[in-house]
């Protein structure tokens, strides 16, 4: 019993960690422009497109990994500049319908390009349980990617000016604008962050639940609980979050509802959180002058 | 005579013309047509007059269909008797859902509702309720015959019954709109705060909307079920809220008669895309829903209404 409890919560912290991932880069857009990007996972299913269309034109695995997160990055750039730019200050209305016109056109480009069959996708890792049985190796390996990314990102941010100078332009556009920051490219630069760590999640992801159009379609939604339970303007606390939901998301579907309703488990804590606590554990409450 | 009075009886006179000579294939996507413009109208009285954007009334659509598919295969209940029951059970679980709607702003009720719509599937194909849903497999429903021996195939009476039905549903809807109850909708949408100052009940307006809206794209969802003869999980997933929404947009988010376009709209284009490529119609609906949203915020209908005003104008 004790044994099967670790052994869920272990592998909840590694699908924990693609959650963690896709809310890290909802979060990211969402503090810039508060935007919530409802295109997110078709934008990641489609990086993971481009990493097996390299890998099966020849090129060792990692080097496909890294093409297909810089095109991401690229995609991800352009659409800001394009499609985000003329929104900045429209309705929610026009932002959602906008993302989700976003959604259907990249779905669809994927089925189009790659097919609608669903495929496997390679593991970089080895194919053995590892610490005591608890994890397999590809579980292993890509929490630590995961882990390396949000270490990375969090380095990013605290350590270099641009990172410095694109969390002035989320934090206040205005005066960073005064101060010489280019807050334009620099929200452009986010989406391009964001796009580049759905792609790794993307990666990540696909040995485990095969690579298809939709593929995306429940991680997102967990995402989501997990950006809003730490916190949707925390990258921190949706970091964590998407960890917790992970680990909830096992335990619950192990112990508590059963596989076939899991996702409306995500829908659950959604609503929980949102009603309970709409700031979630780590956000900050905003107040408006009226 | 009015001139909105006027285009509503040619509308009307125009849809029942082609019972005489459509064949029964094209007069059953006439009926979807009928139906995808109720369960738009729904969502088009949430988003479009009261402001709360809703991604998830396949949901309300699926709870309809499966209401009217149980009492008929479970109870023998007459399809025409489903409807008032189907109206009152989405009635209530939308003002159920409207409750912690109230709390949710915007973007986070859009989420919340997105969320609902992925859920959907899986929560009708739960074992639990396996018996009456049948499932995986889903339910499968006859298709009633017209009443008192009238000289009518089933999908001609299906026509004229769901167009009978839509016309009520309109007409409620025009009126609700007009009035003090529509007003209240559209303050609360345009100024919350101001709203509130003025003596509204932003709780009490707020969740009958959800209520009402409900109730509308559940009954849409009945006649759906009727006209199709068959309910499955798989066949309400997230797409027929997309579908709806790309529907609502395309019509106009707050023009009573662009539901009817937004309808036409997701019946025929991807009949008409399919023909290209399985990805097309997808592909299509995002290019104009976006297209949509640059060019002609308010939608064809809204488009249409602005041309309308500016001939009246110049007269």
């Amino acid at each position: 019993m004790l044994q099967g409890v670790i052994h869920q919560i272990m592998s909840g912290i590694a699908t924990g960690g693609i959650y963690a991932s896709v809310a890290l880069a909802l979060v990211m857009i969402y503090q810039a422009t508060h935007h919530v990007n409802f295109a997110q996972g078709e934008m990641a299913t489609f990086s993971t497109y481009i990493a097996l269309t390299c890998i099966n034109l020849g090129f060792p695995y990692w080097v496909a990994f890294a093409i297909a997160v810089v095109i991401s990055f690229f995609i991800g750039l352009a659409i800001e500049r394009i499609l985000m730019r003329p929104l900045a200050n429209a309705p929610v209305l026009a932002s959602v319908g906008v993302f989700v016109g976003l959604l259907l056109i990249i779905n669809s480009l994927s089925g189009w390009f790659f097919d609608y069959t669903i495929k496997q996708f390679p593991s970089p890792f080895p194919d053995r349980p590892m610490l005591g049985g608890y994890l397999s190796g590809h579980e292993l390996g890509s929490t630590a990617v995961t882990l390396i990314v949000l270490i990375l990102v969090y380095l990013f941010f605290r350590h270099t000016r641009l990172g410095l100078a694109m969390r002035a332009a989320a934090f206040n556009p205005t005066s960073a604008r005064l101060v010489g920051v280019r807050v334009g490219w620099m929200l452009a630069l986010g989406w391009g962050l964001a796009a580049a760590i759905g792609a790794v999640a993307g990666c990540m992801v696909a040995p485990v639940v095969f690579l298809d159009p939709n593929m995306m379609s429940g991680i997102l939604l967990y995402a989501f609980a997990g950006a809003l339970l730490g916190g949707i303007d925390n990258p921190l606390g949706a970091v964590l979050g998407g960890f917790a939901v992970g680990v909830i998301e096992n335990l619950g579907g192990a112990y508590l509802v059963g596989t076939e309703l899991k996702l409306t488990l995500a829908l659950v804590i959604i609503v929980a959180v949102l009603t309970v606590r709409p700031t979630g554990l780590m956000g900050r409450k905003v107040y408006s002058r009226v | 005579m009015r001139a909105s009075r006027v285009i509503t009886v040619l509308v009307l006179l125009a849809a029942i013309v082609p019972v005489a000579w459509f064949t029964d294939y094209h007069l059953f996507q006439l009926t979807m047509v009928v139906v995808y413009a109720i369960a738009i109208l729904g969502l088009s009285l949430l988003t479009g007059f009261n402001g709360q954007i809703s991604l998830g009334h396949g949901a309300f659509y699926a709870i309809g269909a499966y209401t009217t598919a149980i009492l008929m295969t479970t109870w023998e209940v007459p399809y025409w008797a489903t409807l008032p029951v189907s109206a009152i059970v989405c009635a209530l679980v939308g003002f159920l859902l409207g409750l912690p709607a109230l709390r949710l702003g915007g973007l986070y009720l859009a989420l919340t509702t997105f969320a609902l719509a992925v859920a959907i599937p899986q929560i009708l194909k739960y074992k639990l309720f396996e018996d009456w849903t049948g499932g995986v497999q889903g339910l499968v429903i006859d298709k009633p015959d017209a009443p008192f021996g009238l000289p009518l195939s089933p999908d001609q009476w299906l026509y004229l019954f769901t167009l009978a039905v839509a016309a009520v549903l309109y007409v409620i809807a025009w009126n609700i709109v007009r009035g003090r109850i529509g007003r209240a909708m559209m303050a609360i949408r345009d100024h919350a705060m101001a709203a509130e100052a003025m003596g509204i009940n932003l709780a009490m307006v707020k969740t009958r909307a959800f209520a009402l809206s409900a109730m509308y794209t559940g009954l849409a969802g009945s006649l759906g079920a009727i006209a199709v003869q068959f309910v499955a999980p798989d066949s309400f997933g997230v797409f027929v809220s997309i579908y709806l929404f790309v529907g609502l947009v395309v019509g106009g988010v707050s023009s009573i008669g662009g539901t009817l376009i937004g309808a036409a709209f997701i019946e025929f284009v991807p009949n008409i895309a399919d023909k290209v490529s399985k990805a097309a119609p997808g592909a299509v609906y995002g290019v104009i829903l976006i297209a949509v949203m640059f060019l002609i915020p308010g939608g064809v209908g809204g488009f249409l209404l602005g041309l309308w005003r500016k001939a009246a104008k110049a007269r």
